[in-house]
Formats: C-alpha cells, structure tokens, sequence
C-alpha cells in the first residue's frame, strides 16, 4: 500500500478544484442577495439536471453520429416508474429497479 | 419523506440512496484495482476528491500517464455541475453561519442535492443543518467504504453488474425526478413536463456533438433556460 508523489498531487489538486466548486457558490450566497433572474433561473435546476441525470443512463453516446437507447436501462426503467407512481417511495423505486435489471441481465434481454 | 429535519430524519431519508451508492462505489473499487491503484490512492481520491463520476475520469487519466494539469481540468469541468448544485442548495442555507455553510457545501453530490430539492417540497423551502449533514455525511462514509470494499474485492467479484446493482443510481434518480415532479406545486406539473421533455431532447441533440458529461450540463442550462421562458408565456 503506497502512494507516490505524482498520485498525492493528483488528489490534493482535483480535491482542491472540487472543494472550491461546492464551497464557493455557498460563500458567495450566504453574503448576499441573488438577482431575480438567476433565482428564477435557479428553480428549474432540480427538474433539469435530474432529468439530464436519467438521460445519462438511458442514452448511448456515439461521438459524431445520434445517440442510441441503453435498451437494459431502459426496459428497467418501465418497473422502476412504476413502483415511484404505485407506491411514491424511493426504496421501493431502488429496489425494485435492482430486482428488475438482475432479471434483464439473468434472460440477457437488452 | 416526511417534513421533519432532524438529524435522525436525515439519517431515514437518505437510506434509500445508500444503494446508489453502495453499488458505484464496488464498481469504482473494483476499476481502480484492475487499474492497480493502491488502497491508499483508492481512499484518497474517495475521502479527499469524494465526486463520483470524476473519480472514474482520474482513474483512466493515471493509467493513461496524462499530466496532472489535464486531470484537474477534466476534475473541474465533470464536476462544474456542483457549481449550479451548490448555488442552488445555498439559498435554503443562508440563515445559517459561514462555516456550517462550508461544512454543508463541502460534501454536496448529485444525490444529497436531489434529496435536499425533494425535501424541500415537503417543507415549504425549509431545510436544516442538522438533517443536511446526517445525509451528507452518511452518503460520504457508504461511498468511501464501498470504494475500499470494492477495490479489497476485486480479485474476487468480477462483475458486479451482474446482480443489478449498477442500475440503482439510474433507479434512484428516476425515482428523485417523478418524487420531484409531483411534488413541486411551486412550478406545476405541466410545466415540469415541458422542461423534462425539452432537456431530454436538448440532451439527445448535445450528445451528437459532446462527450456525455457536457451534453448534460447543457442541457441543464438550456432546460431552465426553456423553463423561464414558460413562466413569461404563463
């Protein structure tokens, strides 16, 4: 178990870059007053990036030409959906979108 | 959910991402062991970096030799998401001193920023320090020791995908933004549709052109955008 000195570099340097992207925006807000447009603009970033987050999965990146489904992804999405509007609990969302991707790789659907 | 912000409430709320977690850090750990980083790296990039998405990005940067330049520049662009995250979050913090500021800012993810957005629909915009940091520092601990586990195991589980365990992050954010949508009475359900679908297809185009992290930063960015300019029409 080593570390060299080229490697504590790597994670002191991208700690610091990424430490200072989490921490500035809560320095800079606590002091003082948004504008109106960018706290509008603010309110649609929960809804946006989430949605970009499943996107992430759903999609296959081809650089150059359009993208393709993740057919896995998205055939375990459907159960997945489901239990969220059935029983509006996260757990039974996780759960249930591990159970049904498990039965998608075990029939090699996808 | 419910509208308590306790510290305990915190740690009952952020279990569901705990398998999230669980199941991208083995698989980090698993990567970073046949990419023969040691455990001591291994914990470092986890404790000390603590970002995900990024820490894969770093890993295939050392084995490909890249200057350390280069990996804090691709650090910071897969991460600059955090930056709208953050500004976001820290409205709902701004009562709050400086320092407990930095301490919640410090460990913000994609999911605890989730999770904060989803509670706030239960709270009228309220959140707490207390609760906050029992999510943020449960989803810290789960995701560095999962990573450690993972790379310990790695000779010994060669694909963990195999038991579905990768798609948990994609279920639990599936599961955030259907919480989202229909709890949000602030903006509307009709509404949040019309932004879903716009960065979905702002998404699809981006990726043409992008590599996968870019395109979602710009579709974020054109999807509230998109939604401003709804509220006009409205």
């Amino acid at each position: 178990m080593s570390l060299t000195l080229p490697e504590l570099w790597v994670i002191l340097g991208c700690g610091a870059v990424t430490l200072i992207s989490r921490t500035l925006p809560f320095a800079l807000v606590q002091r003082m007053q948004l504008p109106a447009g960018v706290i509008d603009f603010l309110t649609f970033v929960p809804i946006a990036i989430m949605t970009a987050l499943c996107c992430q999965s759903l999609f296959v990146a081809h650089a150059g030409h359009w993208a393709t489904l993740n057919l896995a992804n998205c055939y375990a999405a459907i159960p997945a959906t489901l239990a969220g509007i059935l029983t509006k609990s996260l757990l039974v969302v996780v759960v249930v979108g591990i159970m049904a991707m498990a039965v998608i790789r075990y029939f090699n659907f996808g | 959910m419910t509208p308590d912000l306790t510290f305990r409430a915190g740690l009952k709320d952020v279990l569901p991402t705990v398998f999230g977690y669980i199941g991208v850090g083995l698989a980090f750990g698993i990567v970073a062991n046949t990419s023969h980083l040691s455990l001591l790296m291994v914990a470092g990039l986890s404790f000390i970096v603590y970002a995900g998405s990024a820490q894969f990005i770093i890993t295939s940067m050392l084995v490909a030799h890249d200057p350390l330049s280069a990996i804090m520049l691709s650090t910071f662009l897969v991460n600059s998401r955090m930056i709208l995250m953050s500004t976001s979050l820290a409205q709902a913090f701004r009562h709050e001193s400086l320092t407990k500021n930095l301490l919640i800012g410090s460990l913000v993810t994609d999911e605890t920023f989730a999770l904060a957005m989803n509670k706030q629909n239960k709270t009228n915009g309220k959140l707490s320090f207390a609760w906050q940091s029992a999510a943020n520092v449960v989803a810290y601990l789960v995701w560095g020791v999962a990573t450690i586990v993972g790379a310990v195991l790695g000779s010994f589980i060669t694909n963990p995908a195999q038991f579905g365990f990768d798609f948990a992050l994609t279920a639990m954010f599936i599961g955030l933004v259907y919480l989202q949508l229909i709890s949000d009475k602030h903006l509307g359900l009709t509404r949040q549709l019309l932004v879903m679908a716009f960065v979905a297809l702002a998404y699809y185009v981006a990726l043409r052109f992008l590599n996968s992290n870019f395109a979602l930063l710009t579709a974020t960015v054109l999807g509230c955008l998109f939604g401003m300019e709804l509220k006009k029409c409205h």
